[in-house]
């Protein structure tokens, strides 16, 4: 995985909550057993039309968007599908982060990004950050008045800067191993197997009727 | 203070507390289907790792195959790749597989409970979002990605934070024709497919005691779509006569059965555990539920008009606009108004034995209108030779519908059994987005019963008036 530290790009934003997997890749591109080749799938049904041209009423086909890599987006995103595929496509496509807002709800606090997609955005390097509902709101106000906006995420500083003349700077949480991991670019795997003989000796323990008869 | 299901489960399972606080997990069962697994297979040829527990790994072919007389020949030769390369990755890497033309093949969900892999107090993963639907059993079984395939694959483990803890409760009695998979839907129409994340459910109640395993894994099926990571429903008389009634292969039998039906009582929750969070649902008054919009949350009883942008609830003016815009409804059209172009009675939400049994029984002696295409897919290959054994296919056939072979078919449409453009289809799977069972198509999600019947009477009727003409 390649090291994630800071990343500065032009900042798109698709106006939508509960954006779910299929619709950010859509079935006939899981097929592939590769993992390349998914980014200009990347929101399929929604980007191109009936003959196959990018349909210019979806946001993020519009030319103020080009070159862009931070997707502003609604709360719920990635839910559905378990697909990795998703994740993959939008890294493919050009994305390095994504923002989505937390939000309340009768006393509870949803999360921006489902369980899943959030787990294998961490394994691609794909850097998922959650703000408040307010900051994305200023956020899509920022990209809606100067076009071409970018931002510089600092993901050590845990802050992401807007180069508006606002000059508007929010700060986000990630958890610790997370953010060691992404700036390391360290490998699940690798990491998991230094662990080797621990799961030698619970394997030992665990109870056999857990296991299939012989 | 005692401890809930979940915590029993979790706590046992644990192999390491990491510095930052999460775990490593052992996983005790491993599903693979050919959509999720392949680059997973290729990651650890590429790193020349191996798989630690092949036996603990079994894996099926359900999502891409056709459900056709002739299905064995695949015509597509990227759904072929994909078909092969997960025999290819079976046989170098020593994992079980029940393939196209094994009388075990069948939909992933449907075939563990079926040969006993899912078992009670187990932790079990698959590349695959519905594999919540195992919790049923009182196992904790959950969904992962592809690159946490291969991580099991090679370790055995998943590294995970532990999840919040989410009661929920069904009191009362269901009335007739309402079901669980009403209830799951009722769920989260409340709290919204954002509302359990971070949370595991744990269903309880009168209403859930007194279901059936199929009905418990239809619903527990569902819990992804209320963003919870999985959902349970703790052991009793109900789970063990499933696994020990018939001959299950990989169930455990003599002494090893009886320390295991020991450890299975031991699961269930504690008086005096607690939850992080809880909500009750009163059974009794549930009606049948329809899905109106492009979410399951977007969701009705039978007898409500479909809601406009000002609402209020759970979702935003723009998100009700989009839905109403691609589902092609006006606010305050009644369901029961609306003609379907398809049924299908299908997927690993409502295509066991059970459900076939209720679709068949609505349509016994009737026909499908002639506007509506009807098709009918077995979740296992099991299942439909039990279903013909009934005679159910016969019934589904004399009514004018497709009764075809096992797989995921027009649940997702990576198949050829896709919706076109348009079409509105009652549908008995789990998810209504916008595309899913073809671009363009509409889904409406309902309950067997209610989808039979809006085969017949070719647009939604309520079940409950339907019937009682
Ligand atoms: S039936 Fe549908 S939801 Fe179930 S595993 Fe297959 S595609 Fe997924």
């Amino acid at each position: 995985m390649t090291p994630f530290t800071q990343h500065t790009g032009i900042v798109a934003t698709l106006n939508r909550s509960n954006v779910d997997t299929d619709q950010i890749i859509p079935k006939q591109f899981l097929k592939s057993i590769k993992r390349t080749g998914y980014g200009p799938n990347a929101f399929f049904d929604w980007r191109y039309g009936a003959d196959g041209s990018p349909d210019p009423d979806f946001e993020l086909n519009h030319p103020r968007f080009k070159g862009r890599s931070i997707l502003v987006a609604r709360n719920n995103f990635g839910c559905g599908s378990s697909r990795e595929h998703a994740v993959w496509a939008l890294a493919q496509d050009g994305y390095a982060v994504i923002i989505a807002p937390w939000k309340a709800a009768g006393g509870t606090r949803l999360p921006a990004y489902a369980d899943i997609f959030r787990s294998n955005a961490m394994k691609n390097g794909l850097l998922l950050i959650e703000l408040a509902e307010e900051e994305v709101n200023v956020i899509f106000a920022l990209v809606e008045r100067y076009e071409g906006l970018e931002a510089t995420v600092d993901l050590p500083e845990q802050k992401i800067i807007f180069l508006a003349p606002e000059h508007v700077i929010y700060g986000f949480d990630i958890e610790a191993s997370d953010k060691a991991q992404l700036i390391g670019g360290l490998d699940d795997i690798d990491l998991t197997l230094q662990y080797e003989s621990e799961i030698g000796r619970f394997e030992q323990q665990h109870d056999p009727f857990l296991s299939p008869p012989e | 203070m005692g401890h809930t299901l979940f915590e029993k489960i979790w706590s046992r399972h644990v192999v390491h507390e990491l510095p930052d606080g999460s775990v490593l997990l052992y996983i005790d069962r491993h599903l693979v289907h050919e959509v999720t697994s392949p680059q997973a297979f290729e990651g650890m040829r590429l790193s020349g790792r191996n798989i630690r527990r092949p036996e603990l790994t079994f894996s099926t072919m359900d999502h891409n195959v056709a459900t056709t007389e002739d299905r064995l020949d695949i015509k597509d030769p990227i759904s072929k790749a994909q078909v092969d390369a997960l025999e290819e990755n079976c046989n170098d890497f020593g994992v079980s597989l029940f393939g196209l033309g094994d009388p075990h093949q069948g939909i992933v969900h449907v075939i563990g409970p079926e040969m006993g892999i899912t078992l009670p107090g187990l932790t079990i993963v698959c590349g695959d979002s519905h594999t919540s639907t195992h919790g049923a059993f009182g196992a904790l079984a959950f969904g992962i990605g592809t690159s946490e395939v291969e991580h099991v694959l090679v370790t055995q483990t998943l590294k995970q934070h532990e999840p919040g803890t989410y009661k929920v409760e069904f009191t009362g009695r269901l009335s007739p024709h309402v079901f669980s998979k009403d209830m799951v839907l009722k769920l989260i129409g409340t709290i919204g497919t954002a509302g359990g994340a971070g949370h595991v459910f744990e269903y309880c109640g009168e209403a859930v005691r007194s279901l059936s395993m199929e009905a418990r894994m239809s619903m527990c099926n569902m819990s992804i779509e209320g963003g919870a990571r999985a959902g349970m429903i703790a052991p009793d008389d109900t789970t063990i006569q499933y696994i020990t009634g018939i001959d299950r292969p990989y169930a455990p039998t003599g002494a090893a059965l009886d320390r295991a039906i020991a450890y299975w009582r031991s699961l269930p929750t504690d008086e005096d555990a607690e939850f992080d969070r809880t909500i009750s649902i009163d059974a009794a008054s549930l009606v049948p539920q329809v899905t109106w919009g492009t979410n399951p949350g977007m969701v009705i009883d039978i007898d409500q008009p479909v809601p406009g942008p000002d609402a209020g609830g759970i979702y935003s003016r723009t998100d009700v606009e989009n839905a109403l815009e691609y589902i092609g409804l006006t606010p305050g059209t009644r369901m029961t108004d609306v003609p379907v172009d398809v049924v299908f009675i299908g997927s690993c939400t409502n295509s066991r034995i059970e459900d076939l049994r209720q679709a068949a029984a609505v349509m016994e002696g009737r026909k499908k209108a002639d506007h509506v295409e009807l098709l009918v897919v077995p979740g296992s290959d099991q299942v439909r030779r039990q279903a013909e054994a009934e005679g159910l296919d016969r019934i589904f056939k004399a009514a004018g519908g497709e009764w075809r072979y096992a797989g995921c078919s027009m649940c997702l449409g990576m198949n050829p059994d896709q919706l076109r453009p348009q079409q509105r289809c009652a549908s008995t799977s789990n998810r209504n987005f916008e595309g899913r069972q073809g671009k363009g198509g509409r889904t409406h999600l309902v309950s067997p019963e209610m989808a039979a019947a809006a085969a017949v009477a070719g647009k939604f009727v309520d079940i409950r008036k339907w019937l009682d003409r």
